[in-house]
């Protein structure tokens, strides 16, 4: 055949900062043209929210009274304070959904693939990362659109703009926690169980769904669980940046538990003291 | 000591894949006991072994899944564990499994590799359409791989693990499940590489009728190394008249109810 198959001379052929560029480009643009292929995935994932919007919101209307709290200035109904909670929930279901497909990935032996890759392990699994938090993104984006017909949007249209740092962060941390979790245990394939052992608690124990004082009236104990679950931080950060403005607290804890639980995912992938071994690949 | 002055003897020209004296253990199962062996530069070296013999465990440790704590990988004398970004630039894997994503199309597929290498799509391009044509599917270049045949995809396979101009690729049982004909082919194409591009190649198999007596072998079991030469001489060192008969009468000692 004409052209050598082999090229000569590139074990000097290293990662420039474009290589980093392209290899990034190519793993978000494979996420998210899987994801468009996966219509079932796509319309579950915009309706799940706007289950809890139209008929959870909607019914609740009335029994639950949302008092004034910032970043609100004025009365809000139930399903403008639970829209920031929906847009985290569409971000917790696809971090674990994502986290979920690597374990299944790995068995598909495509993680296998992309750990092929000369470049550096942590890269690769932020690149991941990054891909799976696009896809989260787009999803909150095509949720909003919807919302603004039901007469939930910001109070300037910059809200849309400034809630996208809250969202890559938020996605982040929760893609991040899911791959930890993808490392360390087996029984994840089970989504049922993530449902029941991740994402309700982590969902219905926080600030979603209603406002902590409401919580520490109920149940004090509660409302402690409550604020120590970062999901509630993540949900409070895109609340703020919604309305253009930034809670330093939660932004605090996103980002702190955002490094936490990827240092942990690397250190899980590692190829030296990774739990990958353990499972006898 | 052993292993460094062997080492040293091969800096002028390494050995494509280099395994030296590795091991590794699950716990207390021990997967693969010292394991040592070599894939020259263009041969076309088969592992020949049963369903566990430790080839999946070897295969995780080659391709950098995780690290063996007792001895070394080598690919062109680049250490797999210490300077794996270098080692697998030269290294292409098809794997088992299928790992091309159903619903991308053939070329989509490819350009995902290539980003993973750090290479873009207008650089990419021309390569992929010469090793798709060089694997027969050139019209099939926008078709999505859910369409093709088992030994269509493995084909794809083979093109794509070529994409970064890798000197080595190891394939894992890539004729599985593939019938007679498309296993001919997969074989025919992959020794071509071999005679006329001088890939190295190791290629692990249960099926001894896909060796020659000019390959080269090495016969896993149980995690142990028990032959590694050319196979007409693994043949003639057993006393008997075929690789078959040779693999039976070494791997006898130690039945294994795991059938192939």
């Amino acid at each position: 055949m004409s052209a050598s198959l082999t090229i000569e001379g590139k074990s000097e052929r290293r990662f420039g900062l474009g290589g980093y560029f392209v290899c990034l480009k190519g793993i978000v643009w494979r996420e998210s043209l899987r994801f468009l292929h996966q219509r079932e995935r796509f319309v579950s994932a915009l309706v799940r929210p706007l289950v809890w919007l139209f008929i959870f919101a909607a019914g609740f209307r009335q029994t639950l009274g949302v008092s004034i709290i910032p970043p609100y200035e004025t009365y809000v109904l139930y399903e403008v304070y639970i829209t920031p909670g929906l847009m985290a929930m569409i971000q917790l279901f696809n971090g674990m959904q994502s986290s979920l497909s690597m374990v299944y990935d790995r068995e598909m032996g495509s993680m296998r693939m992309l750990l092929t890759s000369p470049a550096p392990r942590w890269f690769l699994l932020t690149s991941k990362l990054l891909a799976g938090v696009a896809v989260s993104i787009l999803q909150v984006y095509a949720y909003l659109v919807v919302a603004y017909f039901w007469d939930i949007e910001p109070p300037t249209f910059w809200g849309y703009l400034t809630v996208l740092p809250a969202l890559l962060l938020s996605g982040l941390m929760l893609g991040a926690l899911g791959m930890v979790l993808s490392s360390l245990i087996r029984q994840l394939e089970n989504f049922a169980g993530v449902m029941n052992f991740v994402i309700f608690p982590m969902f219905f124990a926080s600030s979603a769904l209603y406002p902590l004082w409401r919580v520490q009236e109920g149940s004090p104990w509660l409302a402690t669980v409550c604020w120590f679950n970062p999901f509630t931080h993540a949900v409070e950060l895109i609340r703020f940046a919604f309305y253009g403005k930034v809670e330093p607290l939660s932004l605090a804890v996103v980002v702190g538990c955002t490094i936490a639980f990827l240092a942990a995912a690397i250190l899980a992938y590692d190829p030296a003291r990774g739990m990958l071994m353990r499972r006898g690949g | 000591m052993n292993v460094r002055a062997l080492v040293n003897t091969m800096e002028a020209a390494p050995p494509a894949l280099a395994v030296e004296g590795v091991s590794h253990a699950y716990g207390p199962r021990k997967a693969l006991d010292d394991v040592s062996f070599t894939v020259g530069p263009a041969t076309f070296t088969v592992l020949l072994g049963l369903n566990g013999a430790g080839k999946s465990t070897l295969f995780s440790i080659i391709t950098h899944l995780y690290a063996s704590k007792v001895g070394a990988v080598r690919i062109f004398g680049h250490d797999v564990a210490r300077d794996s970004g270098a080692a697998l630039a030269e290294l292409g894997v098809v794997f088992q499994p299928r790992t091309l994503d159903p619903d991308l199309t053939v070329e989509q597929n490819m350009f995902y590799m290539a980003a993973l290498h750090g290479v873009g799509r207008g650089q990419a391009r021309p390569r992929l359409r010469e090793l798709i044509a060089r694997v027969g599917l050139a019209d099939r270049l926008h078709e999505r791989i859910r369409y093709l045949s088992g030994g269509q995809s493995r084909r794809v396979e083979i093109a794509r693990s070529l994409l970064h101009g890798p000197r080595l690729i190891l394939l894992d049982e890539p004729t599985a499940g593939l019938d007679v004909k498309a296993r001919a082919d997969i074989l025919k194409l992959v020794r071509g590489l071999v005679a006329e591009d001088h890939v190295g190649v190791l290629w692990t198999t249960h099926l001894v009728d896909e060796v020659k007596p000019d390959d080269s072998v090495v016969i896993l079991h149980k995690g142990r190394v028990l032959a590694s030469d050319q196979a007409s001489a693994v043949i003639e060192a057993c006393g008997v008249r075929s690789i078959g008969d040779a693999f039976a009468k070494l791997t006898h000692g130690a039945p294994d109810e795991e059938t192939a």
